[in-house]
């Protein structure tokens, strides 16, 4: 899960890690007459923000509200802003980059550091990124920030000070189960001082049950993806044409693969998981509905998921309702007979292959479409 | 042998929950030698003849040298050291949203202590040609044969392996890796286990978006590996950013797409399936050659 600049700076507050003093502000006049001049900062969990314009200066606390205003009635990269960050700006000498992230095939936190800040980490030149990895078994050692601060050049005070943020930045991570803590820039002041100018950190949303003092943030879920979510379904909107109801995430993937191969493009990933409920599968079509597909695909493969009680509640849904665009299925595995043989009484196309559920798709989206 | 034998004596952490319940029976019809199960306060009960204690202690008179855990995923670490602090050397984890910061830590001091971590959030590992399984694949889906199968995901195997033996071939050994970010097992360390196994003739790797690991296998097969390998690559329609289900299926700042995961596997002299049903037919004619 990721969380806003404010949420992060919080956490780094919480840490001893220095910030920008600063406030949040849900509408612009909520800001206040302290801290200028001040840098405006529209919050949203999209990277590339600076250049979408959703950072302005402000002299003055009248400058600031007319510039809030309009931030809050812009969206940035598709994103509303909900907040602002009024913080004080700062006087930057140099920008640093600074992040721990997990490696997922070393299968350990992984420290990078570079002296090329400010820009996005993936622009960087591999040879200027620092890297080292920590063992996860006993944590951070001071060696690591010795090793990265002469490779950065970093001396004495700032030293000092880059090696104090990084065990910090360390028990962060640990303690809050991230997945990414970011300080990007880091800038070095013009008095010499190290402060996180912004803050991304991303938490590992199965942990939240350990971390009750995280709100839990759907912000970067489109509308039908949290109503998915509430209801448990493991949901994705895209944006074709085919709706699409699988088993398992691979199978789920591999479902949507074979219909964009054909030329199909899918509306969403909807997995319904290992599940011998009937109301699990017939729950999961209003939801699939509203994202008005031309057609629906469900694509099972028979285990603890049985086929006939699939099939049932395929035709339940498709009585409770009203389902009118065409479904095809597709039922393989344990119970496959019945489960077809119930949606034929029914009047439901059902194939026991995945190429001929998917060509009937095809042939049917085609007709629909004129092509 | 491929990390079980037939006669591997399997504990069940968590055997009292519904799936653990289930699937431990499954796993003794299939042939594996399930010997006890764990589950606090129900010591003296049994689970389909399965005897019940309550606590890994208290089954070390039975020996037991593989577990399987089956717990919700805030305990999943406690149970995961109690089966390693007692010295058992093969722990899967079936649990899904396994927190992966006690992943990290589990699979790191399980390798300190020479111990095979399966899993987490994998449908665990079956050995066909000798009998048993720590899992839950389903048991009617196997021919015994020559190919090995490795895998991130549990029903796309399922149809996979379904589809090798309809096709008149079979399975040597069927291993989910797990869907999470950080699981015990990478494809390289499976890969070479299988290059001195007999049993096995050819190799199928299932793999999706995600992470660099299918592109580490790529250059173990170019550099090594001695058996020919097939693959089918789940997500290539997968838009950047998104969890595709599994926690590690997300393609992150660039890295993990399908478009890599094929490129390296071609470029390994690796052919890689459009549609998961091709799979067979690759497969023949690899062992054909």
């Amino acid at each position: 899960m990721n969380l806003y600049e404010f949420q992060g700076k919080e956490l780094f507050k919480k840490y001893g890690i220095p910030v920008p003093d600063g406030y949040v502000v849900s509408k612009p006049e909520e800001i206040r007459n302290d801290i200028f001049p001040a840098a405006l900062k529209a919050q949203v969990l999209v990277g590339g923000r600076g250049k979408a314009g959703g950072i302005k200066f402000a002299n003055n606390s009248e400058e600031a509200m007319n510039l809030a205003k309009d931030l809050f009635s812009q969206t940035i990269k598709g994103s509303r802003v909900k907040y602002i960050l009024v913080e004080r700006k700062i006087n930057i000498d140099r920008e640093l980059y600074v992040s721990i992230t997990i490696d997922r095939s070393r299968k350990r936190p992984l420290v990078m550091a570079s002296t090329e800040g400010g820009v996005e980490i993936e622009s960087v030149d591999e040879s200027k990124i620092i890297m080292k990895h920590i063992d996860p078994v006993h944590g951070y050692s001071p060696y690591i920030s010795k090793i990265v601060n002469k490779k950065m050049n970093l001396k004495d005070n700032l030293a000092k000070q880059f090696s104090d943020l990084l065990s910090k930045m360390y028990r962060l991570f640990e303690e809050y189960d991230a997945e990414l803590v970011e300080i990007n820039p880091l800038v070095i002041t013009k008095e010499g001082n190290l402060i996180a100018a912004d803050a991304k950190v991303i938490v590992d949303s199965d942990s939240l049950f350990r971390h009750p003092d995280i709100p839990v943030n759907l912000d970067d879920l489109t509308e039908l993806e949290r109503i998915a979510k509430e209801s448990d379904y493991s949901f994705v909107e895209l944006d074709g044409d085919i709706g699409v109801i699988a088993n398992g995430a691979g199978l789920t993937m591999a479902t949507l693969d074979s219909l964009l191969l054909h030329g199909l493009k899918p509306r969403n990933f909807l997995d319904l998981g290992g599940t011998d409920n009937v109301d699990i599968v017939k729950n999961a079509f209003p939801l699939v509905l509203r994202a008005n597909p031309k057609v629906i695909f469900v694509n099972i493969f028979g285990g603890v998921t049985k086929c006939d009680t699939v099939a049932n509640g395929i035709v339940l849904a498709k009585k409770e309702f009203n389902v009118s665009i065409p479904i095809v299925v597709r039922l393989s595995g344990v119970h496959e007979e019945e489960g077809r043989q119930i949606l034929k009484d029914n009047g439901i196309e059902a194939f026991s292959n995945m190429p001929d559920g998917v060509k009937k798709v095809s042939e049917i989206y085609k007709s629909m479409i004129g092509r | 042998m491929v990390y079980i034998k037939k006669d591997t004596k399997i504990i069940v952490q968590g055997i009292t929950g519904h799936q653990a319940s289930f699937h431990s029976n499954e796993m003794v019809k299939f042939g594996a030698k399930v010997v006890g199960g764990v589950s606090p306060g129900k010591a003296g009960t049994n689970v389909n003849g399965i005897p019940v204690f309550d606590n890994v202690e208290e089954t070390l008179h039975l020996e037991p040298e593989a577990t399987m855990i089956s717990v919700p995923a805030p305990y999943v670490k406690d149970a995961f050291y109690e089966a390693l602090d007692h010295g058992i050397k093969i722990i899967y984890v079936l649990t899904e949203h396994v927190p992966v910061h006690d992943s990290m830590e589990m699979i790191n001091d399980a390798k300190l202590k020479n111990a095979i971590v399966i899993g987490p959030n994998g449908p665990g590992i079956t050995v066909i040609h000798e009998k048993t399984k720590i899992g839950i694949m389903p048991n009617h889906i196997f021919n015994r044969g020559n190919v090995a199968v490795i895998s991130r995901s549990g029903t796309l195997t399922y149809e996979i392996v379904k589809s090798i033996t309809e096709a008149g071939l079979g399975e040597s050994t069927v291993i989910g890796l797990g869907g999470d970010a950080i699981v015990g097992l990478s494809y390289v360390e499976v890969l070479s286990e299988l290059k001195k196994e007999r049993q096995t003739k050819a190799v199928v790797m299932v793999g999706e978006i995600g992470g660099t690991a299918e592109e580490e296998a790529a250059e173990y097969i170019k550099a090594e590996f001695n058996k020919p390998v097939v693959a089918y690559i789940a997500g290539r329609s997968a838009p950047p950013g998104k969890r595709m289900g599994h926690a590690g299926a997300i393609i992150t700042r660039g890295k993990g797409t399908a478009e890599s995961k094929i490129k390296a596997l071609n470029a390994a002299g690796v052919e890689v399936a459009d549609y998961p049903q091709d799979i067979p037919e690759l497969l023949k004619k690899k062992l054909k050659k």
